[in-house]
């Protein structure tokens, strides 16, 4: 078989030594795991952002012990400056949105489970792999400088708009150093993002066992492999939309910077620029990294509902091709963006069509998963509520995009807090808890421990609720107009609904602090948890055929052949109701 | 545990819908024209997403009530239909949807973007800059005289870089802090940019739309009330973004004419 010997050249000897072993590790699990601390560190991070955001907002004057010591001018005397909120959002939308959403669902889960759902020893490329890593790692800590550098973060957002981002320091604190590292951050961060695309397509394609066909792949492998696809394109074009900008901020280009504008008292020396540039590279990116973020946890999902449903999803093809139509559909929308931005109007009734269009594959993913509950024995883990939570997430979330998808309702809601709270919900969110769930799910395979299952399900409890409180009033909010993006809300007009802000942020205080339950889970269970067999789940795909946590090479010696799809539950096999997928018994008695 | 996370979902559907029901996050006055376009196809959207949203929320809530907690012997069944049924569904009533709020919904977007103001609409430019709008009227002359970055000097309040000097056209300019226009006239507000994107958004114009560098747009707009409303920039703009508010006074045809000649003096 071809898949065979491209196997046997992949065959590495073990890894020596403690670099070798645990930093730079061309182990697959090992990057899996890295990319998953690094996640974890980037998201705690993040969230801590958004609680000083959400204090600040709602209690403008607030004193915050300590917050001096990040940044002195930004907080003098621990009370935020209203810039210094602005850094904090770009810092939190940037740290979320690239080394949260796109590392822990993607990259750490698809490096560490992917070669192993198809048979494979490692990744076709594990030194490219091992430097996608360590890659990102750079972006990482080129982000994290902005905190430390006398000019601090970047003032404009993740999205960094342009002229706004190009100008440099006339654009305000932030925008001298601070948006440059972001520029570069971000560069280093999408070529480490298509090292980790290219090295995913092909161990996909070249590395699977024998018997593994592409229909038999499990659905999270098939949702990995999309979205590298995705990756591989919408990073493409990010890079060099980054290193123009970087361009024109230091070497007097002007790929986005128009002539005659007037900055901080100083007709700025640029001309012939075009700021809709940005926003359409800057998009033709942003959205599809939107369904980066989302589809590996619908993968994720997929695999752990059937699980615990003891039966196999009502069609897995209809997953596979709704997740790849929603994947070219994705290059189709970034328009919806930029509805009022200036582009030609025509062009919003083209990109609405197509917006509209993608709420069929997620409304047929939606009801798959709705329908297949019907008549299931769903046993609830924390790892199975993370999965339905996600279902109910990603409904609530991904219905307001309906709205947002028709222009003349985007004039009105366009830069509310509507918009804000359906992103937080359907792309945040949601796809965090395909994240808790993978982590609960497939903790005893990556560590040979269990998670604490009470800890696991009271963070469940307050996550679900607490999301729900915090994003839910986000869309009312929206409705009568409350602008995003604002330190605090000094006008009348939002005076007698402050109430429910106090109340969000209240729920984002108690909300987060959940998390660290997880946190805490997650570090007790490394060392104390209940040692977990092999196989604890009674799952089918093959990384439940190896020990836990698995050998350095994974299979051993041993070369997994296929015998069946990936989801043979509700049968009679010789372990239960499941048969394993390299297991060469009959199936009798097919739950279908 | 699968009743309470029934419950759960159940509660989640009915207090995320009863604010919506009973209206208690109503939409601002609509003092436009247009706008009642875009409350209608609010509205229809809200209805139409809401249901799905209830629906599916207490689907799931049912089928977590129902098939959680089952003995491990208990008989697996299938959804009459299977997915078939499914993706039969989600294409004709999301298809349905789709066609429906994608076609009769362009309405609204075509009122405010295709069809163009008319020949006598007033004419107004706006410029946004960090953190402030003006508004200039072209004067009697009816004509504005021309921008010139280099001469814009905020000291001595030339915030759009007039040269009257040289230019007769820019002598009778009149430029305000504030956007002031008569009541039932339409209005053409050219929108310029002096440093950033910015955005002009008033709530109860149902109006918002970019300021773009280098890119100067036009709306179009009707006010049918008087009264004063808050205009307010939505597009971040630097570090006193959420400071950036000018007001919309719409006044009779009288008190505007009035406010002219009193800024013309």
């Amino acid at each position: 078989m071809q898949e065979s010997s491209a196997q046997q050249a992949h065959v590495h000897a073990p890894p020596q030594g403690f670099w070798r072993k645990h930093v730079f590790s061309l182990d697959h699990k090992v990057i899996g795991k890295q990319y998953y601390a690094l996640a974890l560190v980037a998201v705690f991070t993040g969230m801590v952002l958004s609680w000083l955001m959400r204090i600040h907002m709602v209690w403008p004057t607030a004193r915050i012990p300590g917050l001096e010591l990040l940044s002195k001018n930004g907080a003098p005397a621990g009370v935020m400056t209203p810039e210094y909120y602005l850094s904090l959002l770009t810092m939190h939308g940037t740290l979320m949105v690239f080394f949260v959403l796109t590392n822990a669902p993607f990259a750490a889960f698809g490096n560490y489970f992917l070669p192993i759902q198809i048979g494979a020893e490692d990744m076709a490329f594990p030194r490219f792999n091992m430097v996608s890593f360590w890659t990102t790692f750079l972006a990482w800590v080129v982000l994290m400088l902005a905190f430390v550098i006398p000019d601090g973060p970047p003032i404009a957002g993740w999205t960094e708009y342009a002229p706004l981002s190009a100008v440099g320091k006339d654009a305000g604190p932030g925008m001298q150093w601070g948006a440059s590292l972001w520029g570069i951050s971000i560069a280093i961060f999408c070529i480490a993002s298509l090292l980790g695309a290219l090295n995913f397509i092909a161990t996909t394609l070249d590395l699977r066992a024998k018997g593994m066909t592409l229909m038999r792949m499990p659905l999270c492998t098939w949702a990995w492999f999309i979205t590298s696809c995705i990756a591989l394109l919408a990073f493409a074009v990010l890079l060099p939309a980054c290193i123009l900008l970087i361009l024109d901020r230091h070497a007097g280009t002007s790929f986005y910077i128009p002539g005659g504008l007037v900055a901080s008292d100083r007709l700025q020396p640029h001309s012939g620029g075009s700021p809709l540039l940005w926003q359409h590279l800057f998009w033709f990116f942003g959205h599809p990294e939107v369904y980066i973020a989302i589809l590996p946890s619908m993968g994720i999902v997929s695999h752990i509902l059937i699980n615990s449903m003891r039966k196999p999803l009502l069609s897995a093809k209809v997953v596979i091709y709704s997740m790849t139509s929603i994947g070219f559909l994705s290059y189709m929308v970034w328009g919806h963006h930029m509805f009022v931005s200036g582009m030609n109007p025509l062009s919003s009734l083209t990109f609405s069509f197509p917006t509209l269009t993608i709420t069929i594959p997620a409304t047929i993913l939606t009801l798959i998963w709705l329908g297949s509950l019907y008549g299931a024995r769903i046993q609830l883990t924390s790892a199975s509520l993370f999965a339905i939570g996600f279902i109910s997430m990603f409904v609530s979330g991904g219905i307001s995009g309906f709205f947002l998808a028709q222009p003349s309702l985007d004039i009105y809601l366009h830069g509310t807090y509507f918009v804000v709270g359906h992103f937080h919900m359907v792309m945040g969110v949601a796809s965090l808890f395909g994240v808790f769930a993978g982590t609960y799910f497939w903790f005893p395979k990556m560590t040979g421990r269990y998670m604490n299952e009470t800890i696991g399900k009271l963070h469940f409890w307050i996550t679900f609720i607490g999301t729900y409180l915090i994003f839910m009033p986000m869309h009312y909010l929206g409705l009568i107009g409350n602008v995003r993006r604002y330190q605090s809300f000094v006008n009348d007009f939002m005076a007698p609904y402050l109430w429910l802000h106090k109340d969000m942020t209240i729920a984002a205080l108690i909300t987060g602090a959940a998390q660290f339950l997880f946190l805490f889970n997650v570090i007790y269970s490394r060392f104390k948890g209940a040692p977990a067999p092999e196989n604890p789940w009674n799952c089918t795909s093959l990384e439940w055929s190896i020990p836990s946590p698995p050998p350095w090479n994974n299979f051993g010696d041993r070369h997994p052949i296929v015998y069946h799809d990936p989801y043979q539950y509700g049968v009679s096999g010789s372990k239960g109701d499941f048969v394993m997928q390299d297991s060469p018994e009959q199936i009798v008695g097919s739950g279908d | 545990m699968g009743k309470f996370f029934a419950v759960v979902l159940v509660l989640i559907a009915i207090l995320s819908a009863y604010p919506i029901i009973g209206n208690y996050f109503p939409l601002p006055e609509d003092i436009s024209t247009h706008g009642h376009l875009i409350d209608t196809q609010l509205h229809d959207t809200m209805l139409e997403a809401g249901l799905a949203f209830i629906g599916a929320q207490l689907v799931l809530a049912y089928f977590v009530f129902a098939f959680t907690g089952l003995k491990p012997d208990s008989r697996l069944k299938n959804l009459p239909g299977g997915a078939k049924l499914v993706v039969i569904a989600a294409f004709l009533i999301v298809g349905a949807e789709v066609l429906a709020l994608g076609a009769f919904g362009q309405k609204a977007w075509a009122t405010v973007y295709f069809v163009p103001p008319k020949a006598d609409a007033l004419q107004i430019q706006s410029q946004a800059e960090q953190f402030a709008f003006y508004f200039r009227y072209p004067g009697p002359d009816g004509k504005f005289g021309t921008i010139h970055p280099d001469k814009i000097d905020e000291g001595n309040q030339n915030y759009f870089g007039l040269d009257p000097a040289n230019e007769p056209e820019a002598r009778d300019d009149i430029v305000s802090g504030e956007l002031v226009i008569p009541v039932d006239r339409e209005v053409n507000l050219m929108l310029h940019a002096k440093d950033f994107g910015h955005s002009f958004y008033v709530r109860e114009l149902r109006i918002q739309q970019d300021y773009v560098p280098g890119l100067d747009l036009a709306i179009h707009f009707t006010a049918t009330k008087i009264g004063k409303y808050e205009i307010v920039c939505t597009q971040l703009c630097g570090l006193g973004h959420y400071n950036m508010k000018a007001y919309l006074n719409v006044k009779s045809q009288d008190d505007y004419d009035k406010w002219l000649k009193e800024q013309s003096q």
